[in-house]
């Protein structure tokens, strides 16, 4: 067993302790920095894959960003000492049970199941080769869904902006603002 | 490099991770934990797209952008997810689960 071998092991298991603390901390706070470590550790495992811009990538936007995101939301709605709401011990039991069937069911097929990897030579994940057929629209390139996801990623701003943003009455100038009664009762 | 290392451990690893997350998606009542444990799933399968790319069709990179595209995805769904929480939060006072049961005040 090699050092790599070794890291990965050590990867997994940090990914699997704190993916189990983020669902079962009763802190909202703490569980959004297990998440922070479960994201990192994964990071770490692409890195391991010498897929190093996804790593990045992986990184700067889960690790930098909607994990932010989320503890400045978490910070907005609740009290940091707050406790979470569990659920009843009988539907926690359930959960896991039905949980459990779907692990154990999965992983069976994916022990019985012959992957055969082709044996066509390998193209390396770096940043030219991502790049290049990031924007390339021949048979192997990813042109389009480039230009969709940077339309959704736009969408989706102007969407969180118009949702999260107060709602102002505005009173439009040279108007009575209390001619309609019904504007007026609304809050 | 990770070489050694069999497939079925990557595979089973992102398995456990996904089921964590739905554990966490049944048990929970609070919005934001909820969200935290969509993530997981996400990562999850993430995940799996990379390594049966890199293991089984390293001549191409598809599951390469499979992965981009998802973390895109999860990210304008995070922020758009957390817009709603935030106007639910202000129009009711409370983000779990249980005490919400309409759409309008």
């Amino acid at each position: 067993m090699t050092l790599n071998d070794i890291m990965f092991y050590l990867f997994a298991g940090s990914i699997l302790t704190f993916s189990l603390l983020t669902v079962i901390s009763r802190r909202i706070l703490r569980s959004a920095v297990y998440l922070l470590f479960v994201l990192v550790s994964t990071a770490g495992i692409y890195f391991m894959l010498n897929y190093n811009f996804l790593a990045a990538v992986q990184l700067t936007v889960y690790a930098g960003g909607i994990i932010v995101l989320i503890i400045f939301s978490i910070l907005l709605t609740s009290h940091v000492s707050e406790k979470a709401v569990v659920a009843p011990v009988r539907q926690q039991i359930f959960s896991a049970l039905a949980v459990a069937a779907g692990a154990v069911l999965t992983i069976l097929t994916i022990t019985k199941f012959a992957f055969t990897p082709t044996a066509s030579p390998a193209i390396e994940a770096n940043v030219t080769n991502v790049g290049r057929a990031l924007v390339s629209y021949n048979r192997d390139g990813f042109a389009l869904p480039f230009e969709v996801i940077s339309i959704l990623l736009l969408a989706a701003m102007v969407g969180a902006i118009v949702l999260a943003k107060k709602e102002k009455h505005l009173e439009v100038p040279g108007n009575q603002p209390n001619t309609n009664p019904d504007n007026s009762t609304k809050s | 490099m990770i070489d050694n290392v069999p497939l079925n451990a990557f595979l089973i690893l992102s398995t456990l991770m996904f089921f964590i997350g739905i554990y966490g998606f049944l048990t929970r009542r609070n919005l934001i934990t909820m969200l935290m444990s969509i993530e997981l799933i996400l990562n999850s399968v993430n995940i799996n797209f990379v390594v049966f790319n890199k293991f089984l069709y390293p001549n191409h990179l598809h599951g390469h952008f499979f992965s981009l595209i998802v973390i895109a995805v999860a990210a304008s769904e995070a922020a758009v997810a957390i817009a709603i929480i935030i106007n639910i939060y202000r129009n009711f006072k409370s983000i779990d689960v249980d005490n919400l049961d309409q759409m309008k005040l």
